[in-house]
């Protein structure tokens, strides 16, 4: 269980690592924290011929506010970093709650946030997360720029919409907007182990406690991040009572998934947490929106 | 067999000067070219935690690192904790209160605590058991491990 040999680069820029990209192509692979990619190489399931390594560039590493109320962070920032930061603490409390949750302290030393997105595991919180908070990503190659939502960048499982020659450069997260709620919930063996089943759920009232807008948005259920538009649907422009929210929480389960199963859990199990864990994250996000 | 890469590191305060392949895992580099076999290795895909060492002061997984990435930091290893008629305070507390059976996933264990003990010096029981729910341990069922922590950091407060 080693690594098959392979050349490495070490740029400290972006610039330097976007040439190495398109000068090797499909033979080549970026490395940030590694914490996917070397265990994935190590089992020998990827063989690549070139690294590059991300790690020296600190213009990608960075937590900032963005004038709008929102923030932006860089591709190689690390998980650790962002579970400390107050910055994310105050304007994106789901990343801030999700934080603890994505594996072990000695794992999240490592693992960085734009890794995290570029591998697109179906089981990844940050995954469900950007797209629950409307997230855009920023992708970059030496032939330009282009930006992508987060709804429209994950394309299946460990797919997305990033070229070989494209870095992913940076996530940015839109403000809140007033009276909004959220909620991360997640069954798990241990709390930092993959999700059997999560759930993201961000819901906006308008001025009389009715759904403006509501997100939901799972985890560990299917391909990639999937998105409960038919509970969203039962929600809108309602009063989320407690029956609302069941009624929601049951038509999740019914009609916006396709759970199947593994060694992990049955697709009868998976249905059966989407349903009670869709409840409790709206309850929750309902209770935070009315503050 | 790809180029080798000259690498300069420092571990436990000692610097080191090798020509490596970069496919080296630094958990390999350290067992196999320093001969610090303290670091064990358990599982090579970020499971057990038997191979944490300090990165910068960060507990990491060795076994996800290559050692090239290493190249200009510094490595703290369970050799660079305490010497057996020296022994860290952490060390000592995990002999009195028995919390090592056969030891193979000590030296991960300590490393993981020893800046977990910085941060948090009076931790109660489920922080602890958090603290090292990334360690796998197939002998001791823990009990006797959250044991030793507590007494570790009765003896680091006083
Ligand atoms: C034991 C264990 C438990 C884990 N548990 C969880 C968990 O519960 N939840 C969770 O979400 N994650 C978990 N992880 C994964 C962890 O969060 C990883 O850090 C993350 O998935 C990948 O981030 P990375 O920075 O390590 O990326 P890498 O492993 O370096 O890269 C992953 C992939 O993305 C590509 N890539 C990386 N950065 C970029 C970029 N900027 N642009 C383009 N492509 C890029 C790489 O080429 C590679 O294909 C776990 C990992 C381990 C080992
Ligand atoms: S050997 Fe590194 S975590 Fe198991
Ligand atoms: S003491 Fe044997 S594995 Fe922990």
């Amino acid at each position: 269980m080693k690594p098959p040999p392979f050349e490495y680069y070490n740029p400290t820029t972006v610039d330097e690592a976007l040439s190495l990209l398109a000068e090797h192509g499909y033979d080549a692979k970026p490395l940030a924290g590694g914490q996917s990619l070397i265990p994935i190489m190590n089992f020998r399931l990827a063989q690549p011929a070139v690294l590059v390594d991300l790690n020296n560039i600190s213009e990608l590493s960075y937590i900032q506010p963005d004038e709008g109320g929102g923030l932006r962070l860089g591709a190689m920032t690390r998980h650790h970093q962002v579970e400390h930061d107050p910055l994310i603490a105050e304007r994106a409390p789901l990343i801030f709650e999700a934080m603890p949750m994505i594996a072990t302290s000695q794992i999240r030393s490592r693992g960085t946030f734009g890794g995290s997105i570029a591998h697109a595991d179906p089981s990844a919180e940050l995954v469900a997360v950007s797209v629950a908070l409307g997230g855009r990503f920023r992708l970059r190659s030496q032939s330009g720029e282009r930006e992508a939502a987060a709804s429209e960048f994950f394309l299946g499982m460990f797919a997305t919409l990033l070229e070989p020659q494209e870095l992913l450069v940076e996530a940015t997260f839109p403000a809140m907007p007033a009276r909004t709620g959220w909620a991360l919930m997640e069954v798990a063996r241990r709390p930092h182990d993959f999700a059997l089943v999560g759930v993201a759920a961000v819901l906006s009232l308008d001025d009389q406690d009715r759904c403006q807008d509501t997100r939901i948005v799972f985890l560990s259920v299917g391909d990639g991040p999937v998105t409960a538009h038919h509970a969203a649907e039962v929600l809108r422009g309602q009063a989320p009572t407690p029956e609302l929210m069941r009624a929601a929480a049951e038509t999740a389960a019914a009609d916006d998934i396709d759970p199947s199963s593994d060694i992990h859990a049955s697709a009868a199990y998976r249905r059966h947490l989407v349903k009670v864990l869709t409840r409790q994250a709206l309850e929750l996000a309902f209770e935070r929106a009315k503050l | 067999m790809s180029d080798l890469y000259q690498l300069s590191i420092t571990v436990n305060d000692t610097e080191y000067q090798r020509a490596i392949e970069p496919r080296i895992l630094l958990s390999d580099f350290l067992r196999h070219d320093l001969d610090l076999t303290g670091t064990h290795v358990g599982c090579e895909h970020g499971v057990c935690g038997a191979c944490t060492v300090l990165f910068d002061g960060h507990p990491i997984r060795s076994c996800l690192m290559f050692a090239v990435q290493a190249d200009g930091h510094h490595i703290q290893t369970v050799e660079g904790l305490g010497s057996p008629d020296n022994l860290h305070v952490i060390q000592k507390a995990f002999w009195d209160a028995h919390g090592v059976q056969c030891g193979f996933c000590t030296p991960g264990i300590l490393m993981t605590l020893v800046p977990f003990l910085e941060n948090n010096p009076d931790p109660d029981e489920a922080a602890i058991r958090q603290a090292i729910s990334g360690n796998l341990c197939r002998c001791t069922g823990y009990q006797n491990i959250a044991e030793a922590v507590k007494l570790a950091a009765e003896s680091m407060r006083t």
